[in-house]
């Protein structure tokens, strides 16, 4: 039994093998895995009886299910027009200064990616982010400094 | 908030303490079930309530259309997937009074006779997910001991704004790619899998929640003829206090600003990248309601050091990544709307492949199949047309 199998078979005595399971079993393995691999995905496929295709197509269409490889940490710096009055431009650049790479990229570790993304729900407090599904708001470059410090040891 | 301006009108119905859980009961629904269906729709409809998610459609008569089918199996959803740019008065509904909005979605289960509801949660929101749950078991709890049969669960997004479009968001649910439905069948005859549904706001459910508590005659005492009741607005921006902020409908835009700016205001973009962008000459003759701007609550102000070029290429930017791509017009004529105002600013093309480019948003308005790309013409076209100069220099 391989690893995916094992995985999925979990999720899916969860959710079942309807359709309408495989939004929460997708969601469910970005959760576990912080990506989709295409063995997984091969995987739901197998066990949901639908085609690999539907299973991509589906995953592929939300920003959220991750097709390539994340960190443990995924960033994802809001870049709505009101971010960016509020100064988002520098957060970036301290995140990626910080964590030595660019927006797009994983720290060789595996720890961290940084993405950006479209408006998260915090306008009256930007800059904002999210790491994984935690939210963080009124950014300055040393919180968001001292953010990845405590996320480095943790 | 301790308003400057006097006709601003300061309301505290959907924050405010209502005694709507007290000790794990649900007084409002306790007595909502009790009444007859057709009286509470009529109710509803009386009151003048339009969906508060943007678009504005009469809740009492989408109930309805929805109660009248005769099918047995029927869905309630609640739209909690608020992507809009600028909105965020959603977030502070389900962290502070969910308990009225699954009270308001139970109502409509009572009244459409529907046994089961969704809250379809924006994937930005899942941290509330551990606290929903939590006020979610209890009020299971309490409409059990009414003796009423309904049960609400939450389905989450993954990141995807036109899953806040009613069809899109129904085909998420149901497993597939967010992608628009053709209308009609509209979601009330044919809903989520493929059942009567009916799917409102947030909001929306919260405010039916408040009519049933307060009474229609005293809804309707808030607002104007046509729009009644008050509204949670999304203030951001060039504001010394942005923030959620409730009042009521039909007050003057220049209202707004006087309370709300911060001296120096030359721009609001009023309902988010898909509403209008009104410029400071027109403030005074703007109505913020269903009979001049309505919106679903984003308010973003901006001051006169802003580059409106740089709001528009970032709103446009938002339009392209989030076209869900099915159909031709928004797909490429959002990528051609970036692509086309890069190309004026760099001096690339004349000031006016301005004029192609507002026809293009001219097509996409008409021939687009959702609301996404039927609105990107919206901010285009009040931006441009208002401050044309930042475009093109």
């Amino acid at each position: 039994m391989t690893e995916e199998f094992v995985l999925v078979k979990k999720l899916v005595d969860k959710y079942g093998t309807d359709r309408e399971a495989l939004m929460p079993i997708l969601q469910a393995a970005v959760a576990e895995k912080r990506y989709l691999s295409e063995a997984i995905m091969n995987e739901i496929a197998d066990q949901l009886d639908i085609s690999p295709a539907q299973v991509y197509g589906t995953a592929t269409f939300y920003t959220f299910l991750d097709v390539k490889p994340r960190g443990k940490y995924v960033i994802r710096l809001c870049k709505s027009i009101i971010a960016e009055m509020k100064g988002k431009k520098e957060i970036q650049r301290a995140i990626e200064n910080t964590l030595k790479i660019k927006t797009g990229e994983t720290t060789p570790d595996n720890m961290f990616t940084l993405l950006e993304t479209n408006d998260i729900g915090w306008s009256d407090a930007e800059p904002s982010m999210l790491i994984n599904e935690i939210p963080y708001t009124h950014l300055t470059v040393d919180k968001v400094i001292n953010i990845l410090n405590d996320y480095r040891i943790k | 908030m301790n308003s400057t301006n006097k006709n601003l009108k300061k309301t505290d119905i959907i924050f405010g303490d209502c005694g709507c859980s007290d000790s794990g009961k649900f007084p409002i629904l306790a007595d909502a079930i009790k009444k007859d269906p057709d009286l509470i729709i009529d109710e509803i409809i009386e009151s003048g309530l339009k969906g508060r998610g943007g678009a504005g459609f009469p809740t009492g008569l989408k109930w309805k259309f929805a109660a009248v089918q005769r099918n047995p199996e029927k869905y309630v959803i609640c739209n909690a997937d608020e992507g809009e740019p600028g909105t965020f008065k959603d977030r502070d509904i389900l962290l502070k009074v969910p308990e009225k909005m699954f009270a308001g979605m139970a109502i409509c289960g009572n009244v459409i006779g529907a046994k089961e509801g969704f809250l379809y949660l924006r994937g930005e929101y899942l941290f509330m997910l551990p606290k929903l749950n939590e006020i979610l078991d209890k009020f299971h709890v309490g409409i059990k001991e009414l003796g009423y049969d309904f049960h609400i669960s939450i389905r989450q997004g993954s990141g995807a704004y036109v899953c806040g479009e009613e069809t899109a968001l129904i085909e998420s649910m149901e497993g597939k790619r967010g992608e628009a439905r053709n209308k009609p069948p509209y979601p009330v005859a044919e809903g989520f899998r493929g059942k009567p549904t009916v799917i409102n706001n947030v909001e929306t459910f919260v405010n039916v929640a408040m009519i049933q508590k307060y009474g229609v005659e005293a809804f309707k005492k808030l607002g104007t003829q046509d729009s009644r009741g008050s509204k949670v607005f999304s203030v951001s921006g060039d504001t010394p206090i942005p923030g959620v902020y409730e009042l009521e409908l039909g007050m003057k835009l220049s209202d707004f600003v006087d309370e709300f700016g911060d001296g120096d205001t030359k721009a609001v973009q009023v309902g988010g990248a898909s509403g209008f962008c009104v410029p400071r000459k027109h403030f005074e003759d703007t109505i913020i309601g269903f009979e001049g701007i309505p919106t679903g609550g984003s308010m973003m102000l901006f001051n006169s050091t802003r580059s409106m070029y740089n709001v528009l290429n970032n709103y446009l930017e938002f339009f392209a990544d989030e076209s869900c791509g099915q159909c031709t017009p928004c797909r490429v004529g959002c990528q051609q709307l970036v692509i086309g105002i890069k190309a004026i600013k760099n001096g690339e093309k004349e000031a006016e492949y301005l004029d192609t480019l507002l026809k293009l948003t001219d097509s996409m308005k008409i021939t687009s199949k959702c609301g996404l790309g039927q609105s990107v013409a919206n901010a285009f076209s009040s931006i441009v047309e208002n401050f044309k100069e930042e475009m093109i220099y």
